[in-house]
C-alpha cells in the first residue's frame, strides 16, 4: 500500500558513523585520544625506550631532552616510559572499577525501577546513603581499613558508582515501563524477564552507554587522586596519580617531572569527556528523556 | 493576475489593500543532502479582518510558510520571494533589528502547545503587561490595566484573579485564551495562530473558536489560521488554502472550495473525515494512498501525481501552475474542468456492511459496575503529604458488548474512558465491579489472568511511537503473540506473520524494519496485526487514530471495520472524535466524570432526545462543510476534578440545561428512551425532546443534510 517511507532514516552503517564524527570535531578527537591511549595501555611496555624502574642516579632530574624526551625524575628512572608503562594501570583500574559499577548500577536500577514499590524505596534509600558522603573521603576509609592495593582501588570504584548508575538506569526504566510495547507485552502473558530483558534493557543500552563513559572520566580522576594521597597502587609502580604525588618535593627544581603526568591524567580525561559527550549525542539524539 | 484577496470579499463593497501579501516565496533550507526547498513559488494575500486557514497533512510545510511569512526560520534557512509585504511595509527589507520591533506588535503568534508557550514562573497577567510595556510602552500601571482589560476581552471569568495566576493553576482552554489576550495586546494587523486549538477537547475548542469569530468582529486584525481540521476551517475561516508539500494546491473562499473541490488533493482530505451524520452502514471512507513526498524526492511533475487517481500523462511530465478557476479560486490542477463535472464519488460506496440489525452475535463483554479508584499518592511520600480523597477515574460504570459489534466510548479528556478500558485489559486493577468475557469472570489484574483469557482480549493504543518496542523488528512484535498465546511452531509463526502483514495492507519486506523505518500510520498497522495476531474476541481501541493525519486516519478506520467484519470480533473504541466514533460503532456510550449518562445505538445517540451533555458534545464538533450551521450549545469552565465530585447530578456545574435544585440534590434516574437507548437526566424525556428540537445540525441550504 503505502510505497514511500516519510521519515524513515536509513539503516546505520559505520559510514554514517564517520560521517557524524566530521559533524562534531571535538567528539572526533575524544575516541582519537581514547583509542591512542588504549593502543599505548596495549603496546607501551614493549615500545618503552627503558624499563621503567631502571634507575640511573647521575642522570636524576635531567630535564627533557633527545635520550629522555620527558626527562627522569628524582631516582634518573625515565618519565616517558614510565608513563607509558602507567597507562596500562589507570585504564584498567579505573576501566574495571567503572565496569563493576555499571554492571551492578544496572542490576539494582533494572530490578528495583521495574519492581517498585518496598524494594525500590530501600534501595533507591541505600543507594543515597552513598551518595551522601563525599566520594573520596568515603574512599580513603574502605582503603585504610582494606589496605592500598590495586584490588581494592577497584572495589572502591566500583562501589562509590553504583548509586549513579543505578538511578540513571532506575529513572530510564521507570519510563520505559509504562511504555505502551511493555504494556502490550503484559497483555499477551510475557514473563518478568522476557519484559526486564528483551523489551526494556534493550532500550536502557544507549543510556547506559553515555553514563558509563562519564563514570570511567570520573573514576580517571579517582584512581589518580588515591594514588596521588598514596592510597592507590604503591611505589615503585608507575601510577600517573603517585608520579604526581612523588614529583611534589622535586616541583621546584624540576617542573617536568610533575607536568608530564599530571598532562597525561587531564588529557586522558578530556578525551573520554569528550568521547561521552559524542556518545550521548549520537545515541540520545533527543536528550535523556527520548529512548 | 493574482489577487483573490483585493477582490475577494464576495459582496464586491471595498478592494481593499492585503495585510500580508506574499508572492512567489520560497523557502530553502541547507540541509545534509544539500539545499532542500521546503515551501515553493507560494503567494497569498490575507485582508484586513479575514481568517485566511492554511490546511494540509503534517510535513506539507504550513508551519514553514508562516514562519517564513515572519522571516522567523532557523538559522539554516533562508528564503526569497518576489514581494513580502506587511501593509505598506517590505519586510524583506527590514533589518533583524527591526523585524523585532515587528514581532510581537504588528505580527503575533499563538502556538499550539499553551502550556510550553506560557512562561511558567510569571504570573500571566504579567506576561500579558510585558508586551503592553514593550510595545506600547505604556508605564507598569497602564500595562497591567490593560492586561485585565485584554484578559476580559477574551471573556475571562473574573480577569483580576486569573492575571494574578501563574501556568499551572489554568486549565488549556484558559491558557489558550490568556494567549489570544498576549497577542491581541497590540491590536496587532496579523495574527498567526498555528494549530491554536489541536491539543484542546472539542468543547473547549468551540469556545475558542466562537471567541474568535466574536473578536473578528470587532477587530480588524487578519489571521493566518493554520490546522489540519477541515471542520475548524469551516466553521471560522472566509479564504482557505490547501497545501501540499510545499506548494499550494487550492485556493478560495472557503465555501466554493467545499463546494467545487477543484483538486483532488482537496478531495482526498475531505473524502477522508468521518463525518458525524454519516456511519460505515453508509459510507467507506476514501483514504488518499500513499504519503507526503520527501523534499529531496519530489516527483517530476505535479506533486500530488503519485496519489492522484485521476493522474494521466501530462501530469507526470510538467508541474502545473495555480490557475485561476472561478473569479477568487485557484487551482493548481490541471483537470480542474473535469473535475468540475466529475461525479463525486468519493465517500459514497455503498454500504460496507449490514447494519447492527443484522442476527445477534454472542454475548461478549459484560462488566458490571466497574469502578477504579486511585489513591492520591503513595509510598513514603503519602505520610508527609495531608489526607485527601481517592481520585475516582472511574465510578460505576456497566457495558455489554455482543461479538461483531463495536461500542464506542466518548468524552472529554479526564473523563475516565481511557482508565476503563485499561481495567478490562488489566492494565489497571479494577477497585470493584465484575469483567466477564464470555461469561467468565476475569481477575483483576492482567498478571493473574489464564493465557486462555488473554487471549481473548488484546488492546490497540493511542501513541504509535510507544506501541511498538523501538529495538524489535515489527515482525517480532507480531510474532510473540502467536508463540505465546497461539502456541505454533516457527514455520507456522512465520507464515502466519506473512499473513497478518498482509491482511493489514503492509508489504512482506516491512517484517524486518525497525520502528523508526515506519512511518505512525504503519506503526499503527503492525500495532494493529499483532493485536490481531493473538486472534482476540474483544479488542479494545484507546485513540487509536488521534495521532495521526486524516489521509491515515481513513485507511485505518476502514481497516479496522474490515477486520472486525472478518473476525466477528467485538471492538470497544475509544475516542474523543465523535466523528470518528459515529462512522465505526454501532452502540455509543458517553461518558462523563467516570460516569456513564447515555447508551443507545449510534443512529439513536445523535438524534435527539439525548442527554445535556451529549447535545454539549455534538453542538462542538467542527463539522467540513461550511453550509451546515450547528446550534451553539457551550460548556462553561472545564472537567472538574474527580476527587471533589459534584452532588447529585455530577454534570450540574455546567449542564446548560439545568433545571434547577433537584439537579444538585439527587442523582438522576435512567430513562428509557427506546430500543436500548438510555439516558440518564432529571428532564422527562419528551420535555428534552421539545428543548432540542430538530437536533444539533442543520444546512442552511436548501439541501438535506441534518441527522
Amino acid at each position: 500500500m503505502a510505497k514511500d517511507n516519510r521519515g524513515n532514516s536509513k539503516p546505520s552503517s559505520p559510514f554514517s558513523f564517520l560521517k557524524k564524527l566530521r559533524r562534531y570535531p571535538a567528539t572526533a578527537i575524544g575516541f582519537i585520544i581514547v583509542f591512542l591511549f588504549i593502543l599505548i595501555a596495549i603496546i607501551g611496555p614493549s615500545i618503552a625506550p627503558y624499563p621503567y624502574t631502571e634507575q640511573k642516579l647521575s642522570e636524576r632530574l635531567a630535564p627533557p631532552s633527545e635520550e629522555h624526551i620527558f626527562g627522569t625524575d628524582q631516582y634518573g628512572r625515565d618519565i616517558f616510559s614510565r608513563i607509558l608503562v602507567g597507562s596500562r594501570d589507570v585504564l584498567l583500574v579505573a576501566g574495571s572499577g567503572t565496569a563493576m559499577a555499571v554492571m551492578l548500577g544496572l542490576l539494582l536500577g533494572l530490578f528495583s525501577g521495574y519492581r517498585g514499590g518496598l524494594l525500590d524505596e530501600i534501595v533507591m534509600r541505600l543507594m543515597d546513603v552513598i551518595l551522601s558522603i563525599p566520594p573520596l573521603l568515603l574512599a580513603m576509609v574502605i582503603l585504610f581499613s582494606l589496605g592500598p592495593s590495586r584490588l581494592n582501588v577497584i572495589i572502591v570504584v566500583g562501589f562509590l558508582y553504583i548509586p549513579m548508575v543505578a538511578r540513571v538506569v532506575r529513572s530510564v526504566v521507570l519510563d520505559l515501563k509504562t511504555r505502551q510495547f511493555v504494556e502490550a507485552a503484559r497483555m499477551r502473558g510475557e514473563k518478568s524477564g522476557y519484559i526486564l530483558f528483551r523489551e526494556i534493557f534493550p532500550n536502557v543500552l544507549p543510556h547506559l552507554a553515555v553514563e558509563a563513559s562519564m563514570r570511567f572520566s570520573y573514576a580517571i580522576f579517582l584512581v589518580a587522586s588515591l594514588g596521588f594521597l598514596g592510597l592507590g597502587v604503591q611505589p615503585p609502580s608507575p601510577d600517573w596519580g603517585l608520579m604526581v604525588g612523588e614529583a611534589r618535593t622535586w616541583f621546584h627544581q624540576a617542573r617536568w617531572i610533575l607536568l608530564f603526568p599530571a598532562g597525561a591524567i587531564a588529557l586522558l580525561v578530556v578525551g573520554v569527556g569528550f568521547m561521552s559527550d559524542g556518545l550521548r549525542r549520537m545515541l540520545l539524539p533527543g536528550g535523556v528523556s527520548d529512548v | 493576475m493574482y489577487n483573490p484577496a483585493g477582490s475577494a470579499l464576495e459582496d464586491g463593497t471595498a478592494v481593499l489593500q492585503p495585510v500580508l501579501d506574499v508572492r512567489n516565496l520560497t523557502v530553502t533550507y541547507r540541509t545534509d543532502k544539500g539545499p532542500l526547498d521546503i515551501v515553493r513559488n507560494v503567494s497569498l494575500q490575507v485582508a484586513p479582518g479575514e481568517i485566511y486557514g492554511l490546511v494540509g497533512e503534517s510535513g506539507s510545510g504550513k508551519t514553514t510558510l508562516a514562519r517564513a511569512v515572519v522571516r522567523y526560520l532557523a538559522a539554516n534557512g533562508s528564503l526569497t520571494a518576489d514581494t513580502l509585504k506587511l501593509g505598506d511595509t517590505d519586510l524583506l527589507t527590514l533589518s533583524r533589528a527591526e523585524m523585532r520591533k515587528v514581532w510581537g506588535s504588528r505580527i503575533t503568534m499563538v502556538h499550539q502547545d499553551p502550556g510550553a508557550a506560557v512562561n511558567p514562573s510569571i504570573p500571566v497577567g504579567e506576561q500579558i503587561a510585558e508586551v503592553a510595556r514593550v510595545h506600547l510602552h505604556l508605564s507598569p500601571g497602564e500595562a497591567r490595566k490593560k492586561a485585565l482589560e485584554m484578559l476580559g476581552l477574551v471573556r475571562m471569568p473574573d480577569p483580576e484573579s486569573v492575571a494574578r495566576r501563574y501556568a499551572h493553576q489554568l486549565s488549556g482552554g484558559m491558557l489558550q485564551r490568556v494567549l489570544i489576550a498576549t497577542a491581541m495586546a497590540t491590536n496587532p494587523e496579523l495574527m498567526i495562530m498555528d494549530e491554536p486549538t489541536t491539543a484542546l477537547d472539542v468543547t473547549t475548542e468551540a469556545v475558542i473558536l466562537d471567541l474568535l469569530n466574536e473578536l473578528m468582529t470587532d477587530y480588524n486584525t487578519a489571521i493566518l489560521y493554520i490546522t489540519h481540521n477541515l471542520g475548524v476551517v469551516a466553521r471560522i475561516c472566509s479564504r482557505i488554502g490547501v497545501m501540499y508539500a510545499g506548494e499550494i494546491m487550492e485556493e478560495g473562499p472557503v465555501k466554493k472550495v467545499f463546494r467545487s473541490r477543484l483538486h483532488p488533493y482537496t478531495r482526498g482530505l475531505l473524502g477522508s473525515v468521518p463525518r458525524v451524520d454519516a456511519s460505515k452502514k453508509d459510507v467507506h471512507l476514501k483514504a488518499i494512498t500513499g504519503q507526503i513526498p520527501r523534499p529531496e524526492e519530489l516527483p517530476e511533475g505535479c506533486i500530488f501525481s503519485p496519489r492522484c487517481e485521476l493522474a494521466e500523462g501530462d501530469c507526470l511530465i510538467a508541474r502545473p501552475p495555480l490557475v485561476q478557476a472561478d473569479g477568487d479560486h485557484y487551482t493548481a490542477c490541471r483537470r480542474w474542468q473535469e473535475l468540475l463535472h466529475l461525479k463525486e464519488k468519493e465517500q459514497h460506496e455503498g454500504p460496507v456492511r449490514g447494519a447492527y440489525d443484522s442476527a445477534k452475535g454472542p454475548l461478549v463483554l459484560e462488566a458490571r459496575e466497574i469502578k477504579k479508584h486511585f489513591r492520591s499518592s503513595g509510598g513514603l511520600s503519602s505520610l508527609f503529604s495531608r489526607e485527601s480523597g481517592p481520585i475516582k477515574a472511574v465510578d460505576d460504570m456497566s457495558v455489554r458488548l455482543r461479538g461483531g459489534f463495536t461500542m464506542g466510548i466518548v468524552g472529554e479528556s479526564g473523563c475516565g474512558k481511557t482508565t476503563f478500558a485499561r481495567c478490562l485489559a488489566g492494565l489497571e486493577e479494577a477497585t470493584s465491579g465484575e469483567i466477564a468475557l464470555e461469561g467468565v469472570t476475569l481477575p483483576y489484574s492482567v498478571n493473574r489472568r489464564k493465557q486462555s483469557d488473554l487471549k481473548k482480549i488484546q488492546m490497540v493504543f493511542q501513541n504509535p511511537d510507544a506501541s511498538l518496542n523501538p529495538q524489535h523488528q515489527a515482525g517480532v512484535s507480531v510474532a510473540r503473540p502467536l508463540i505465546l498465546l497461539g502456541g505454533m511452531n516457527r514455520s507456522e509463526v512465520r507464515s502466519r506473520v506473512r499473513e497478518l502483514f498482509r491482511a493489514v495492507n503492509l508489504p512482506e519486506d516491512y517484517i524486518y524494519r525497525l520502528p523508526h523505518e515506519l512511518s505512525g500510520g504503519e506503526k499503527q498497522r503492525v500495532a494493529i496485526a499483532r493485536a490481531f495476531a493473538a486472534d482476540p474476541i474483544l479488542m479494545l481501541c484507546d485513540e487509536p487514530i488521534s495521532a495521526l493525519d486524516v489521509s491515515v486516519q481513513a485507511s485505518l478506520i476502514n481497516l479496522l471495520a474490515e477486520l472486525q467484519e472478518k473476525n466477528e470480533t467485538a471492538y470497544l473504541f475509544i475516542s474523543h472524535d465523535l466523528a470518528a466514533v459515529r462512522h465505526i460503532s454501532d452502540w455509543i456510550a458517553v461518558v462523563y466524570l467516570g460516569r456513564l449518562w447515555e447508551v443507545g445505538s449510534a443512529d439513536d445517540v445523535f438524534v435527539p432526545p439525548y442527554h445535556p451533555y451529549t447535545e454539549a458534545l455534538l453542538s462542538a464538533i467542527p463539522v467540513p462543510d461550511p453550509e451546515v450551521s450547528q446550534e451553539q450549545i457551550r460548556l462553561r469552565g472545564s472537567v472538574p476534578s474527580a476527587v471533589n465530585i459534584p452532588s447529585g447530578c455530577r454534570f450540574h456545574t455546567r449542564c446548560p440545561r439545568k433545571i434547577g435544585p433537584i439537579c444538585e440534590e439527587k442523582e438522576p434516574p435512567w430513562q428509557e428512551s427506546g430500543f436500548h437507548h438510555k439516558i440518564c437526566c432529571h428532564i422527562p424525556l419528551p420535555r428534552l425532546k421539545e428543548m432540542q428540537g430538530k437536533g444539533c445540525f442543520f444546512n442552511s441550504s436548501a439541501e438535506g443534510e441534518e441527522c
